[in-house]
């Protein structure tokens, strides 16, 4: 049985822990608020590439570029993208339980995030290259994963390279996703996966031919990079949207825990105090009944 | 058929203009383009410049970047980094931006960094002269 000393410090501690979550749910709300703002700006940019290069893919006959070769798989090369800190709920635990469950042969692992290098160290999988981003993503850092993952596939040490990443749906809601980078083809919907919506198919059904300016090598030599650029960069910004607001939620949740606690606590230490009054007020009844 | 054009003109940060125009003129890489509805269905690149909408008589100007222009019969759709209408360009800034890209240039750089402050520089240009072209 406890004394009411130790619930009195235990109600302290407990609100002591109460007032940090407090403090990390207000960072992350108005954290979340920018991020997802950032996240959903850029969707119709991103959606508007996606159907422009699928169209395009879709009819520019036989063309072929090092971006878009197919091959048999033998290695791959996966992009791992997580946060830096934890404290985020189950975000983290979600997204590697995925990556865990990717084969370990021929398997190489790009990493964007502490989280997700902690978990290819730990695990002991060949690991290709580090990255880190900002909590507000840069541009270039997309760029760089973006470069490098094309290298990768272009001098054919890999032959396919996909993203692993934590895709926002809502601030209650964010679900791993797998999407294929390179190479660069199916785009049916691929890249829709960034916001859930395919692509309708009579965009596919539309004009039969495409002519390209200056040619088609050129511009799509220019498009294919920026696309996976920008398909990197608009993943980062999900990925950020999610942490934050899974790391809103976590810390409302052990907000409210520990309010609970200090109530149900609280409770506990009155009726401790009211028994001990109770008691002593009847030990000194009864000590007056005896002497009188 | 439409004989008017749907012109959408997206950036990363935001969908810049997107309703029906009669003709837009494009800063093609390989020079100013015009596009009526109707046009072949074209895939193409532009540089920094100007895009001009024709609606009703009037005509509409915004500076852009560099980007990507997808043409279809009732369709202009522009992915570019940066488009801005000309009143809203901001002189002074888009000045203080070009000084910089320049001085910039002058430092030491690699391809990637020098492609990128070349960029800016081109977007900082490209938003002076509309803006200059068109001030009443």
């Amino acid at each position: 049985m406890p004394s009411t000393r130790d619930i009195r410090r235990r109600i302290k501690s407990v609100k002591n822990t109460a007032q940090i979550t407090k403090a990390m749910q207000m960072v992350a709300a108005s954290k979340m608020r920018k991020a997802q703002q950032a996240a959903t700006a850029g969707r119709p940019y991103a959606s508007l590439m996606n159907n422009v290069l699928a169209e395009v893919t879709h009819h520019v006959g036989d063309f072929t570029h090092p971006l878009t070769e197919k091959r048999e798989v033998r290695k791959r090369a996966v992009i791992l993208v997580s946060s830096d800190k934890g404290l985020c709920g189950a975000l983290n635990g979600n997204l590697l339980r995925e990556a865990a469950r990717l084969p370990k042969e021929g398997m190489l692992f790009i990493t964007a995030g502490r989280k997700a290098s902690q978990f290819v160290a730990r695990t002991r999988r060949p690991l290709a290259a580090e990255f880190t981003y900002r909590d507000a993503p840069m541009f270039s850092e997309a760029r760089a994963i973006s470069k490098f993952a094309r290298e990768m596939f272009v001098t054919g040490e890999v032959d396919q390279v996909d993203i692993l990443y934590t895709n926002f749906v809502s601030t209650l809601s964010q679900q791993p996703a797998v999407v294929t980078l390179l190479p660069v083809g199916e785009i049916k919907g691929v890249s829709a996966g960034v916001h859930g919506e395919s692509l309708s198919d009579d965009l596919l059904k539309g004009p039969t031919e495409f002519l390209f300016e200056p040619s088609a090598g050129e511009v799509l030599g220019g498009l294919l990079p920026h696309y996976l650029n920008y398909q990197i960069y608009q993943i980062l910004l999900e990925a950020k949207a999610s942490e934050h607001s899974a790391r809103m939620v976590a810390m409302k949740n052990a907000t409210d825990n520990a309010k609970q606690l200090i109530k149900d606590l609280t409770l506990e230490y009155n009726k401790m105090r009211q028994a001990a009054i109770t008691n002593e007020l009847l030990e000194i009844a009864s000590a007056a009944m005896a002497l009188g | 058929m439409a004989n008017q054009l749907k012109l959408e003109i997206v950036t990363p940060e935001a969908t810049t203009f997107s309703d029906s125009v009669d003709m837009v003129t494009l800063p093609g890489v390989e020079g100013e383009m015009g596009v009526f509805p109707n046009h072949v269905p074209l895939l193409t690149q532009i540089a920094a410049g100007e895009i001009v909408a024709r609606k009703d008589g009037r005509d509409l100007f915004l500076a852009v970047g560099e980007g990507f222009v997808e043409i279809t019969g009732e369709r202009v759709a522009v992915l570019t980094d940066m488009a801005i209408l000309a009143e809203n360009i901001d002189e002074a800034k888009a000045e203080e931006a070009r000084q910089r890209a320049e001085a910039r240039l002058r430092e030491k750089l690699s391809d990637d960094e020098a492609a990128l402050v070349n960029a800016s520089l081109a977007q900082s240009l490209a938003q002076l002269k509309v803006k200059r072209k068109h001030r009443a």
